[in-house]
């Protein structure tokens, strides 16, 4: 492509509504990246949908696309009746960790069994950051949120390794300092068939980062950088260890049959019996 | 086989309403078992796939709204169909089909609530959540088939008005209307009426206003839709401090059904000059009164009525005639009183509204109790 990169090119001509400091212009610029990198001059063909919060801003209304922006925790079940009428067109789904494992979490759970042919991206800044910064199934055990000024006392979920349980035929979790990773994961993920999901760990300077003792949201990635541990590297760790880490990677890659072709499948095996 | 042939078919309500959605084009059907209307999901499982739709049982209600919302802007007709608890899981859902104009049907069968209620068993109580379900300000399409032979040109019907104004219909039966079985006539397909959605034109770009109804693109020509359930001005973008911009949203959002009530708003009445008791009724409830005009004509007194076909919008005006002449109009439903209200509203006191009611174990009104009740208030004019 004789044009250089430029996130421009995929938006819209309109002011990005995210605080200083916030992960989705890394998110943004990681995804575009991949998109230009696998030599889409532009955004036909894919179609954005995201939920409720404020990763589910990153496609809608900016990106330069079809967009479906739904309700909280919705975004799966609006991409399975987009991906199963049009299965020629390229889903991805954006969301936080509130959206897509929280009120979301079921629908995430039967898309990835079901091996539904979207990509998440699910941008994990362990709290609910539009309400205020509020205590999200993500949030660390014993970090203070404004829900629980006392400390959490419940423990996270690991979202990535409920989609390898589930059945995702692609899974993997980068940082915001991975900026590199997570741009080649994406471009992994997009030429994958199937379920994948790729949660990215990011920093939510305004509701997490200064209430858990980070000045700004440099000092949030520094932390990042410093306590990803490789997932081939983290089998050696106890669950003491990892409690501080975060275990990056890829966790899984397979070509279990996707939902498109097995349902498309089974419509050719009907109309052979109606035949017959 | 593409749809059925026409003919004369000995149905039940679901299986009338299943194969109508399939005449009327609906490609995709999503849904979650639920007594009384699994019967419709079974049924469009078997048929989608023959004629290449796609049926697919979903985790939820939630996820079954969802995914209709999601083929609908693929560029296709679908369709759900529930009762009152999924119904109730779908009302969000429901709210975010009609700010961002998503034409879809939602059948909801409705059974004895609230909660888990009698789930086997026939109500009619779903009929203000029908019309005020979801949350704000919007204008509802709420159609009641009282057959199955309704159930079918009503299904049909549901589309048409779901494509025309780009809005979701509620297509309210019941548990009687769903399961009863008896004729219904599937005339020649080139007769029957389908309205298909307005596409734009190659560099149109306002989805969301200017006209009165908007045209809508699916997903993947080319238009860059951006479809959003937050306050949006024409061309999808975001405003959700702006006054204006709500108020120019949500105020077209309601004139477009409520500019076309004629057109919606459909009865069936009968003696309305000439009568003086009125009956008001609607779905499996209204059956009853067939018989009980002719008992009372035998009686010598004259009976009306008007049959509701669409609840809402309500039809005001066939209401108001019937007020004209009656001075007494029966109200009779399986809930504890819902339109009987609206035809009190309607009526401005011309005519006394008098309540017949019964809920509970699926039993029916039945026309004794009916005509009992137009007797006694024929008889207090004394």
């Amino acid at each position: 492509m004789a044009e250089a990169f430029s996130v421009k090119r995929y938006l819209r001509d309109l002011r990005l509504p995210f605080c200083p400091g916030c992960g989705a212009f890394t998110v943004i610029n990681a995804f575009l990246r991949a998109v230009y990198e696998l030599g889409h001059e532009d955004l036909r063909g894919f179609v954005f949908c995201s939920g409720i919060g404020c990763s589910s801003w990153i496609p809608s209304p900016y990106f330069m696309a079809d967009s479906i922006h739904t309700l909280h925790g919705r975004s799966i079940p609006v991409a399975t009746g987009v991906k199963l009428m049009r299965p020629d067109l390229n889903v991805v789904v954006f969301g936080g960790d509130g959206d897509i494992v929280g009120i979301g979490l079921s629908h995430f759970v039967h898309a990835a069994r079901r091996n539904l042919d979207v990509l998440v991206i699910m941008v994990n800044n362990m709290v609910y950051g539009m309400t205020g910064g509020q205590v999200a199934p993500t949030t660390p055990f014993k970090a203070k949120t404004t829900t629980t000024p006392y400390g959490s006392f419940e423990y996270p979920l690991d979202a990535v390794r409920l989609a390898v349980a589930a059945g995702a035929n692609y899974a993997a979790r980068w940082t915001t300092a991975h900026q590199n990773e997570l741009k080649e994961a994406v471009k992994k993920a997009l030429q994958l068939k199937g379920f994948r999901f790729i949660e990215v760990v990011s920093q939510c300077p305004t509701a997490f980062g200064r209430r858990v003792g980070f000045k700004n949201a440099w000092e949030m990635i520094k932390w990042f950088r410093e306590n990803s541990i490789m997932l081939e590297q983290a089998k050696n760790l106890d669950e003491e260890d990892l409690a501080t880490r975060i275990v990056v990677g890829e966790f899984v890659q397979r070509q279990r049959p996707t939902l498109t072709e097995t349902l498309y499948a089974t419509i050719k095996e009907a109309q052979k019996i109606g035949q017959s | 086989m593409e749809h059925v042939k026409s003919n004369v078919y000995f149905w039940q309500g679901s299986e009338a309403c299943a194969e109508a959605a399939v005449l009327a084009g609906c490609r995709f059907f999503a849904g979650y078992p639920i007594t009384p209307a699994t019967g419709i999901a079974e049924h469009l499982s078997r048929r989608l796939p023959q004629v290449s739709g796609v049926a697919i049982q979903m985790e939820d209600e939630i996820a079954s709204i969802g995914a209709v919302i999601g083929a609908s802007w693929a560029g296709v007709k679908a369709m759900t169909a529930t009762s009152g608890p999924g119904f109730s899981l779908m009302q969000e859902s429901i709210g975010y089909a009609f700010i961002t104009e998503t034409p879809c049907v939602i059948v909801d069968v409705q059974r004895v609530g609230p909660g888990t209620g009698q789930a086997t068993k026939c109500a009619q109580g779903d009929v203000m959540q029908s019309r005020w379900g979801t949350h704000g300000d919007y204008s509802a399409i709420v159609l009641s088939p009282n057959s199955a032979q309704e159930m079918f040109t009503l299904t049909i019907r549901a589309f048409n008005l779901a494509e025309k104004y780009r809005t979701p219909v509620i297509l309210l039966s019941d548990e009687v209307t769903a399961h009863m079985r008896e004729k219904v006539v599937v005339p020649p397909v080139e007769t029957l009426e389908i309205v298909n959605r307005k596409k734009p034109k190659p560099g149109e770009k306002a989805f969301f206003g200017i006209e009165e109804v908007p045209p809508m693109p699916a997903v993947g020509e080319g238009f860059n839709v951006a479809v959003t359930g937050s306050t949006h001005d024409e061309y999808g973008i975001r405003f959700t401090s702006d006054p204006l911009v709500h108020r120019r949203l949500v105020e077209r959002l309601n004139k477009k059904i409520q500019n076309h009530v004629d057109e919606i708003a459909e009865v069936e009445c009968f003696n309305l000059e000439n009568c003086e008791v009125g009956v008001v009724a609607y779905g499996c409830t209204s059956r009853a009164v067939y018989d009980v005009v002719e008992e009372a004509r035998a009686k010598g007194l004259k009976v009306g009525y008007v049959r509701l076909k669409t609840l809402w919008p309500f039809p005001d005006e066939a209401v108001q005639k019937l007020a004209e002449t009656a001075s007494k109009i029966i109200v009779p439903e399986m809930n504890l009183r819902q339109i009987f209200f609206e035809v009190k509203r309607a009526v401005e006191g011309r005519a006394k509204v008098v309540p017949l009611n019964k809920i509970g174990g699926g039993e029916l009104i039945t026309p004794d109790e009916l005509l009992a009740k137009i007797l006694e208030e024929a008889e207090g004019d004394g």
